[in-house]
């Protein structure tokens, strides 16, 4: 009896493992992905970037210029991400169980935060840059659209999870909607929200490199001309810029974290 | 109860010292707590930095009615009239599992990887010095954005799907590592000894009782990964030329001016993700909770 409760296991892992190397081959084929070239090209990649991937003295002197492309592209991912939250908050009103004024009203903000988080940042920044072209507000709306549409969903997450009680409570004391959300809602909630916002913010900041790299703004900007025109030492300066203000909201988020949570 | 009137006035002098009033003598019913200071002094300081960021961004004259009206006209041509034009619908599905293939490739890689440095970055399962060494590796690899990753190695292998995989692999791995030693560790610690205690080592330890126990739990933050992956491929076929349906977004986006074959392009993608999301979903609700 035992035996065969093994040997089922074994056999499922076998059949398990066989699908996921069946796809990765399949994966590897459409791809044309090289398995040796990748093994070969990672310790090139290392002594490549030992000998040209650093800051000389040269590149210092463009300091100051990236910083203040780093400061423009951390104000738009903290812009872009409060005023989604203010956004995400009223909808995460509508949509959360405890919260809703009507199924209809729920369903439909959950749909549509859905829908804004689905469609990745690099496809808001293609379709934003249409009309805004090369401009800050391309960036700070493809930021705005995906942070609402996650936050929509943390917050909905967020008041489900802390509120119910107290909300029941108020309600036995026939406290108004207005009165249960100020309150209930919105303070016991609070702590939570702030943890997500400043975690979209460190987010938003990664994804911004990105949507300048798309759009030609901000410090993604900055480093893709460096890169392009092969000026390696200033592009690694980029690098070592952002890498210290993550590390630097990271710190100041987790400080926080600490003390709200 | 029988109080006199001495014993009671007592009682109530010794409750005034539990009560805090205002100024004016009015009982306070809010509580002061540091915490809650600190909450309102955050959300001072982030309205302030947002209202100084957009006094302060570079618009460059830009119209702003005039690009909103447009913005919607647009919006409602690409979410209205999707329609592709440069190639047949088949040739866009393949495109997307190509990306699909891409994300797939990178979560396994970088499972597989995040597995064995995950046991290693675990504190119950390693010593602190080597848990600290691999947190902070981890640490840095998560700060440099994937993009970036995918472009330093673009310069070495070329831009194609090696460079998209691998940029793609060392954000996963940071990720996975931190996801996989943090389930580690919330294993019960009397089963580790009690392995150690019958005199198992350390592999019959982690086969044994830890990756059994934790398998719902990797296989969650895997796919959930996965998720991710595939917006990111999406991201690197139009940022680093990774190919892929990210890739034809950028061309139709930036080279054709096509807005209705955006359009379809996102249709595409929005309906891949949903799938992903739904799945990464129920596996949550089965398995997390």
């Amino acid at each position: 009896m035992n035996i065969d409760i093994f040997k089922k296991r074994r056999r499922q892992a076998t059949i398990v493992a066989a699908i996921l190397i069946a796809l990765t081959l399949f994966s590897m084929f459409i791809t044309e992905y090289d398995f040796a070239k990748s093994f070969t090209s990672i310790p090139k990649a290392i002594i490549w970037m030992f000998r040209n991937f650093y800051p000389d003295a040269k590149s210092m002197t463009r300091l100051p210029s990236i910083l203040l492309k780093l400061n423009e592209t951390v104000f738009l991912s903290i812009a872009s991400t409060t005023t989604a939250g203010i956004l995400a908050l009223f909808f995460s009103l509508f949509g959360s169980k405890t919260t809703k004024v009507n199924n209809i009203l729920s369903t439909l903000s959950r749909l549509t935060a859905s829908a804004f988080r689905n469609i990745p940042d690099a496809v808001w920044a293609m379709i934003m840059l249409f009309s805004f072209g090369q401009n800050a507000l391309t960036g700070y709306f493809a930021l705005f659209f995906v942070t609402f549409g996650v936050l929509t969903r943390a917050f909905i997450e967020t008041i489900d999870e802390v509120s119910y009680e107290a909300v029941e409570a108020l309600q036995a004391t026939g406290a108004s909607y207005l009165e249960i959300v100020f309150q209930a809602v919105i303070p016991s909630g609070i702590p939570q929200m702030i943890s997500w916002i400043l975690f979209m913010i460190e987010t938003n900041i990664r994804s911004s490199t990105l949507i300048g790299i798309l759009t030609g703004t901000g410090i993604g900007y900055t480093f893709n001309m460096y890169y392009k025109g092969l000026n390696y030492n200033a592009a690694s300066l980029v690098v070592i810029a952002i890498v210290l203000m993550v590390f630097l909201i990271e710190f100041v988020s987790n400080y926080v974290r600490r003390v709200v949570l | 109860m029988d109080l006199s009137k001495t014993q009671s006035i007592d009682i109530l002098k010794s409750c005034e010292s539990f009560i805090k009033r205002t100024k004016s003598g009015k009982i306070k019913v809010k509580a002061q707590s540091s915490n809650g200071t600190v909450v309102n002094i955050v959300l001072l300081v982030l309205a302030a930095l947002t209202v100084y960021g957009f006094l302060t961004f570079d618009y460059k004259d830009i119209n702003i009615s005039h690009a909103i009206k447009e913005t919607i006209y647009n919006i409602k041509t690409i979410f209205l009239e999707p329609r592709a034009s440069h190639f047949p619908i088949t040739e866009a599905l393949y495109q997307v599992v190509i990306t699909m293939a891409l994300a797939f490739l990178t979560t396994i890689i970088g499972a597989i990887i995040a597995l064995v440095l995950g046991l290693f970055a675990a504190k119950n399962l390693s010593n602190e010095r080597v848990s600290n060494v691999i947190k902070g590796f981890v640490a840095f690899i998560r700060a440099v954005p994937t993009v970036l990753w995918v472009l330093i190695f673009a310069v070495s292998a070329g831009l194609g799907s090696v460079a998209a995989v691998i940029g793609l692999t060392f954000h996963s791995v940071g990720y996975l590592i931190k996801a996989y030693s943090e389930s580690f560790e919330e294993i019960d610690y009397g089963v580790i000894e009690a392995l150690k205690a019958s005199g198992a080592n350390w592999w019959q330890i982690v086969f044994q009782a830890v990756l059994p126990s934790c398998a719902t739990y990797l296989l969650a933050w895997t796919f959930m990964r996965f998720e991710i992956n595939f917006t990111n491929a999406v991201a690197m076929g139009a940022a680093a030329g990774a190919g892929g349906i990210g890739f034809e977004l950028f061309m139709a986006g930036n080279f054709y001016f096509d807005l209705r074959e955006v359009g379809m392009i996102t249709y595409l993608i929005l309906a891949f993700a949903l799938i992903l999301e739904n799945i990464s979903t129920r596996i949550k609700i089965k398995y997390l909770r």
